[in-house]
């Protein structure tokens, strides 16, 4: 729409800056904390400008929380779960628009059905999987009667165990197992041309030769736009890994590990609070994601928007 | 050699059928145009002959051996389509080659042949670039590179022309006509407009709603169309048809308003008492001064087309269109009278549509045409 409305644009121009004042204020708050020695943060009334304290209270927080592990932890999870995603997605959508075959339907629906039941939805299961993830193998063998059978007939007694707490498997799987990245496959390759498929056939291309010579290759866009969203994703996940790892010293992921930080009665028993350190912290862990997010901005865009053509 | 045979095919989805009992019979190095308006299964076809579609009944064989149950890959056809179908991320380079590519064609095996197919279609400048930055007219052209490169034996076009303007379009098919000229492969060219079907083929098959009406050259379909469809189909401005009734007494035919059409006697004694449809050609008709022709009509309207006119005049109250270079100064709703020359003269069934002549309902047999 092509109009000239000057008091509009005025208008919408006032909307949008508004908007990004009322989100960005929290940011400068936590970062004018982060440059404050306890004293001055927890003196009345909020300091609006920074202080000289930012490079001691980032080593510090850094050093506290140790850092260095938690981050490992967390671009390992975090590159685990997009490449994971994007492999999963991309398979998937190419089975559910390329093939027919008989079922496609129902698994579209499964897969559609997980948008619905987000991981925290249904974490109590899922925390039952991880903590055996052959349970429900076990669970079929013990409902047919095979593992009597099988007692009866060779003395064993089948017991499969497969432990995901504690490890990065654990972390990513379920993370991988959401059903956005399918559907964002899907709709880029419900508009692929029929003919583009049929030119692939006729010079000799197998369906793998074409999702790796021809898919891929076009949804490049796709790719960037789903590894950034997922990698943002799997950065802030706080409740899954606060669930399952209890080893937080070798596997703890900087979202849970910032709640240390946070001041309560069990990080400062009560004292003054180190609310300096909490948002140094907070500063430290906020840069990955933006800079994954402007990076690859120009990308993720087009993705979304399927433009690239 | 690969000629291609299509037996009793049939195709159906569902319970809808599209296509019944189709069979042509397809020569090596032939260029075949199948032309029919859309929806008349002429893609289908085309599109089962590549192994696109899968063939409901019956049977296709290439260079005699039966493909029905082969993969596209396997059976030697290369296919340009209408919307050229080239990889937009692929360069003009790699989207010749790719089938090259594909069948493991070494780098260096596969620049040369690339660089060649593209000298002979006018694309060596262009290698390096995307589709995107081409005209309608060079896609087009890469789309054709691509299926040459492969040497097929044969060669199918699906409506290649239509997304192209028309300047661009006779310029094509001109190219496409030289191009089938210097490989060897047999084309079969599927088309709904008929100058391309008449200008490009050695034969011509006009289908209708799923079957085959007619096959022959061009000259004999325009000659002697084997039904009211493909008289009324072929041919620009398109066919008049006048109702009558045969009489072998009078060795004519009557019209509905009782005036009287010359018919050879044989005809007239084959077809005696028959109600037809009497198909008159624009371009074959004369006007003349009233009264002084077999048939007497009144000037409706006429139309300029610069290298002559158009006249549509009426019999009574049916349509006649004359199409003639003279420029006759004439009035709306002028008497004037027409010539019919008696090789002109076309007669059908009214009920079966199909061809009469002194055999009767005559279907066009196969004829020899030159390879």
């Amino acid at each position: 729409m092509i109009e000239r409305t000057p008091v509009l644009n005025a208008l919408t121009h006032v909307i949008l800056v508004t908007g990004l004042l009322l989100l960005l204020f929290p940011v400068w708050i936590a970062f004018v904390a982060a440059t404050h020695d306890m004293t001055a943060v927890n003196t009345a009334p909020v300091e609006l400008w920074p202080g000289d304290q930012f490079l001691v209270n980032l080593e510090q927080a850094w050093a506290i929380s140790d850092m260095g592990t938690k981050f490992t932890n967390t671009v390992i999870v975090a590159v685990g779960v997009v490449v994971g995603k994007i492999a999963v997605a991309c398979i998937t959508a190419f089975s559910l628009v390329f093939f027919n075959y008989r079922g496609r339907m129902l698994v579209f629906w499964l897969v559609f059905i997980t948008l619905m039941l987000p991981l925290e939805v249904r974490i109590v299961p899922t925390y039952a999987v991880a903590a055996n993830a052959l349970s429900p193998f076990q669970a079929m063998l013990d409902a047919t009667g095979l593992t009597a059978l099988i007692a009866t007939l060779s003395g064993v007694q089948v017991n499969l165990e497969w432990n995901l707490l504690n490890s990065y498997t654990g972390l990513i799987l379920p993370l991988v197992a959401t059903a956005t990245g399918t559907f964002l496959y899907r709709q880029f390759f419900l508009t692929i041309p029929d003919e583009l498929v049929e030119a692939a056939k006729m010079d000799g291309a197998g369906p793998i030769r074409f999702l790796i010579d021809v898919l891929i290759p076009l949804s490049r866009t796709n790719i960037a736009a789903l590894a950034t969203i997922m990698f943002v994703y799997a950065w802030n996940q706080y409740l899954w890994p606060l669930l399952i790892i209890t080893d937080r010293a070798n596997y703890g992921m900087v979202a849970v590990e910032l709640g240390t930080l946070v001041p309560d009665q069990f990080t400062t028993g009560g004292g003054t609070p180190t609310w300096h350190l909490a948002m140094a912290g907070t500063l430290i862990v906020m840069v990955p994601p933006i800079v994954v997010v402007v990076l690859m901005q120009r990308w993720f865009v087009r993705g979304l928007i399927n433009t690239d053509k | 050699m690969a000629d291609i045979s299509i037996r009793n095919v049939a195709k159906s989805y569902g319970k809808d059928s599209i296509m019944q009992g189709v069979n042509l019979e397809i020569r090596n190095r032939e260029f075949v145009v199948i032309l029919g308006p859309s929806g008349c299964g002429k893609s289908t076809l085309l599109r089962m002959i590549a192994g696109l579609e899968a063939i409901t009944a019956g049977e296709i064989a290439i260079a005699g051996q039966v493909v029905n149950d082969l993969e596209p890959r396997q059976r030697g056809c290369a296919m340009v389509f209408q919307n050229y179908a080239l990889y937009p991320h692929m360069t003009v380079a790699e989207n010749i080659g790719y089938a090259l590519k594909v069948a493991g064609v070494g780098r260096a095996e596969r620049r040369a042949a690339v660089e060649r197919v593209a000298q002979s279609v006018g694309l060596n400048e262009f290698l390096d670039r995307r589709p995107g930055q081409l005209s309608g007219g060079q896609r087009q052209r890469v789309a054709m590179a691509r299926a040459i490169i492969r040497e097929p034996r044969v060669f199918l076009f699906d409506e290649p022309l239509s997304n192209l303007d028309a300047k661009l379009r006779v310029q094509m098919r001109h190219e496409i006509r030289r191009i089938h000229n210097r490989i060897e492969a047999t084309s079969v060219f599927v088309t709904h407009d008929q100058h391309e079907g008449m200008t490009l083929a050695d034969r011509l098959v006009v289908m209708n709603k799923g079957t085959i009406e007619q096959v022959g050259t061009p000259e004999e379909i325009y000659d002697h169309p084997a039904s009211v469809y493909v008289g009324g189909f072929i041919g620009s401005p398109a066919m008049n048809f006048l109702p009558g009734q045969v009489s072998a007494a009078r060795a004519a035919v009557v019209l509905g308003d009782g005036q009287v059409l010359d018919l050879p006697r044989d005809v007239a004694t084959a077809a005696d008492g028959q109600l037809v449809q009497v198909g008159l050609r624009p371009e074959q008709l004369t006007i003349v001064a009233p009264g002084t022709a077999e048939l007497q009509a009144r000037v409706d309207f006429v139309e300029e087309l610069g290298s002559g006119r158009l006249y549509h005049l009426l019999v009574e109250d049916l349509p006649l269109t004359v199409l003639s270079p003279d420029k006759h100064a004439l009035r709306d709703g002028d008497a004037v009278g027409v010539t019919v020359r008696p090789d002109a003269l076309h007669l059908f069934g009214a009920e079966s549509g199909r061809r009469i002549d002194a055999r009767g309902a005559r279907v066009a047999a196969p004829q020899v045409v030159p390879a």
